[in-house]
Parts: C-alpha cells; structure tokens; sequence
C-alpha cells in the first residue's frame, strides 16, 4: 500500500494523464460510434426485416444474412476481419478507423437484433388497425409502434450498450491505443499493476455508469408518460 | 349499379382458400348482415375489402370505380373511404381514447385540428363515453374499448363502415351497449357491412343478409326469408342449429 502511495505522484504526472485521458477518450469515441451508429443501422434493418415488399427482398436477404452472421462472430474475429480485408484492398485506413467499422457493424447486428424482438413485441392487431387507417409504413412507426416497443427495445438496448463499451478494449489487438492497452503500457512502464488497472477500471465506470442511468432515466420517463 | 358490387372475389390464406368465388352487392344506407359458421370466410371478406387480406382474383367496385386492393393507389382510395371496427378492438395501446379517436383524421386526412378535436368529443358523446377522454384502452371495459373503436372508426367519416364480430370477445352483459350504437348508426343511413353471430341483431337491424360457408355464398336475402324461409339446405341448418340454441 505504502508503495502505491509513492508511486502515485509521479503516476498522475502531466504525461501520464494525458495518455489515460487520451486513451479513454478512444474509448469513448469508438464505444459512442458503436452505440450511434450500431442504433441507427439497427433500426433500419429491423424495419426492413420487418417489410414484406417484394421490391425489398434483396436488401431484406441481405440484412438477415448480416445480422445473423455478425450476431455470431466473435467482436475480434471481426477486428481482424476488417483490419486484414481493409489490407487486402490496398484502402489506407487508420487504425481507429479499423475498429470503429468493426465496432460498427458489431454494434448494428446487435441492435438490429434486440429491435427486431420490440417491433415483433407489439401486436400484429396494432399494425392492422394503423394500415386500415391508410398510415404508411414510417407513419405507423412513429405513431403507433415505437412507442410501444421502447419499453422492450430500452432496457437489453442500454445493458448492450455498457457491455459493448467493455468490448471496446479489443480493439487494442490490433493496436489502438484506448484503455486497456493504455493500461498496459503504463504497467510496462514500471508502475503498480493494481494502481494502473485500478484507475483503468474507475475510467470504465465512469465512462458506462452514466450511460445506465441515462437507460434507467429513459425507462422511468416513458413509463411515465404512458399515465400522465 | 350497385353502390358496393363485389364479383367472384376469391382470397387465400396461404395454400388455404377462404373466398371462393364470392359475389355480393350493397347499396347505399343499406346495413348487409353476413352471418355463417367460424372459418366460412366472412371476416377474410372484410380484410379483403380494407385491403388486409390481397385478394387472389375477382372484381370490387365501389361507387362506380374498380378497385383492386394489390394496387397502392387504389388501397389508399379505398381506406380513404371505408373503415373497419375489428373484434379485437384493435385500439392503439399508447394512445388515450381521444388521440385514438384523432390521430387518423389529423395526421392522415390532415384536418384541422380544432375541428377535429371537437368532432371526436362529439362521437365519444355519441357513444357515451364523453368521460373518458383521457383514459387509455387498458383502463376501459371491453364495452367501452369496441365502442371507442367505433367512434374512432366514425372519425375517419367513412362511407362504408366493416364490422367484424364487434361483439364477440365482449362479456354478455356487455354486448347490448355495443349493438345499441350500431342500431343508432344503421337508423341514421350508414353503409354497414357487419359480420355478427348475434343472430336476432341481424334480423331486426340488416337491409340484406349473406349466409357464407366454406368460404362461398351460399345464399342472400333480406332478413326474414334468410332466417323463416331459407331456400338453401345448408341455410336451413345452420339457423336451425342458431335458433336452437
């Protein structure tokens, strides 16, 4: 303990601190790409999964195909996936980039996923009554379903989203520098392995403690609203 | 020509036929009763005609214009003027009875919304739920949901007006409410198509009765030769069995 304390000031130098920061912010960025990103491609493939046009039987094949071989990849396999394709086509990407197109496309399959199961939550009655009052299929959406199936959607959606920011830390494998491996190098550096992981932890829950919240706030205020 | 002229309209469910060849006409303000056993294709009928249900072949004309509910532009037409009144109720479930009731004609119709506004407080008058505006399905009887569902259908000022076995998910006690507003709204000239097992309903309040089975028409008249002197045998059944029980 004694020697933790010693360490300490010169671990929470200027340099130092700019690291961690800058690596947390890595995380940050490459979990909020996932989580934004993951949430809007999501919803697009749910819906579409959930029409039954023909004109749209190519991109509905397509986003079962995606959602259904991703959900089952593991997130490094497709870190290594996208690094070593992204190689292979001579496209010069950075490596953040690398694993903020991996983060997103995990993310998406994911989402899609956990909102296919709210709209499928709903009624099909819901639907019927919507279409025998001439709404269109975005109107019906908006209205009618989405506010139904939030309640279904939020909660696996927020506990995806804190799980995801820990999955983050992979993407140190293929060389971004975000928590983890800044983590690790300052633990190479010399410093306490418990005191570089100890705050490497409190950054992670500092990072994903208010994003809970916030899924618990959101849950609360729909619940809420549904009796005013 | 008649106002609503269907013509060997067939509809499947799947591999599995449930309009066979089914030819009916209404005219306008008339209320037509169909009436026949489970599954004999009365509800897949009114699906077919809202267009919830594609129709696999056969002709429907409605006021002198061909509709074929596949087409977009016709479906629109048609859900423009009819509307339907399930017997699930069907009643958006985020919704309060009043948004319920003006959601379509405000965000669909684009009407204005004071108008509407005070045409549902009116409708909801009508069918004696003026006090439960603010209240949401889940808090209403099944009565009071299905008549909810019908002001909202009313909302819509539609021409013709589908009834699907309005009441047949309601307690009995229930059911007289719900066939009051109907008898109010036939007595005022509304084209009603309704699908009902309250047999004596249909004999005192329809214009024009269609016995269905097996997802053909067997036989249509009015009221009191379809149920005293039906001239089909599997007529004669089945309102022996209904007058039996």
């Amino acid at each position: 303990m004694q020697s933790l304390l010693q360490e300490l000031p010169e671990f929470l130098g200027y340099y130092n601190l700019y690291f961690l920061i800058e690596a947390a912010l890595t995380t940050v960025a490459l979990s909020a790409i996932g989580c934004i990103f993951g949430a809007l491609a999501g919803f697009t493939i749910a819906i579409l999964r959930h029409t039954c046009t023909w004109v749209l039987l190519l991109p509905r094949i397509f986003a079962v195909i995606f959602t259904e071989f991703f959900r089952r990849v593991p997130f490094l396999v497709t870190l290594m996936l996208c690094f070593f394709s992204f190689q292979l086509a001579g496209i010069d990407l950075s490596l953040f980039a690398v694993a903020a197109v991996s983060v997103a496309l995990i993310a998406s399959a994911f989402l899609a996923e956990i909102m296919r199961a709210g709209l499928e939550s709903v009624h099909r009655n819901q639907w019927d009554a919507a279409a025998s009052m001439n709404f269109g299929l975005i109107g019906t959406i908006v209205h009618i379903i989405l506010p139904q199936a939030w309640k279904v959607i939020l909660p696996p959606a927020f506990g995806f989203f804190v799980l995801f920011i820990k999955d983050t830390a992979l993407a140190s494998q293929i060389g971004v520098i975000e928590l983890t491996y800044a983590g690790k190098v300052l633990n190479n550096k010399g410093f306490s392995a418990a005191l570089v992981f100890g705050t490497v932890l409190f950054l992670y829950f500092a990072i994903s403690y208010p994003l809970s919240r916030l899924g618990a706030y959101l849950e609360r205020r729909l619940a809420l609203s549904r009796h005013r | 020509m008649p106002y609503l002229d269907i013509a060997e309209l067939c509809a499947d469910y799947g591999s599995q036929r449930v309009l066979n060849r089914v030819s009916l006409t209404a005219e306008k303000g008339q209320m037509l009763g169909l009436i026949g056993p489970s599954g004999s294709g009365k509800s897949s009928l009114l699906r077919v005609l809202i267009g919830l249900l594609p129709p696999a072949s056969g002709r429907v004309t409605f006021a002198g214009r061909a509709i074929d509910q596949r087409n977009p532009a016709d479906l629109r037409h048609v859900r423009d003027r009819f509307a339907i009144v399930f017997q699930q109720f069907n009643l958006f479930q985020n919704m309060t009875v009043f948004d319920n009731v003006t959601i379509a004609p405000i965000k669909i119709k684009k009407r204005p919304k004071a108008e509407v506004a005070a045409e549902a407080e009116g409708l909801l008058a009508k069918v004696g739920l003026a006090d439960k505006l603010k209240s949401y399905p889940d808090e209403l009887s099944g009565g009071q949901q299905q008549r909810v569902a019908i002001a909202r259908a009313l909302a819509l000022r539609p021409e013709v007006l589908l009834l699907d076995e309005v009441t047949a998910s309601l307690d009995p006690e229930l059911v007289s409410e719900v066939l009051d507003t109907i008898r109010l709204l036939a007595s005022e000239g509304m084209t009603i198509l309704v699908v009902s097992h309250e047999m004596a309903f249909i004999r005192e309040v329809s214009s024009k009765v269609a016995f269905l089975a097996g997802g053909m028409v067997v036989e249509t008249g009015d009221p009191r030769q379809i149920f005293d002197a039906p001239r089909e045998a599997r007529t004669r059944d089945f309102v022996s069995k209904i007058l039996r029980h």
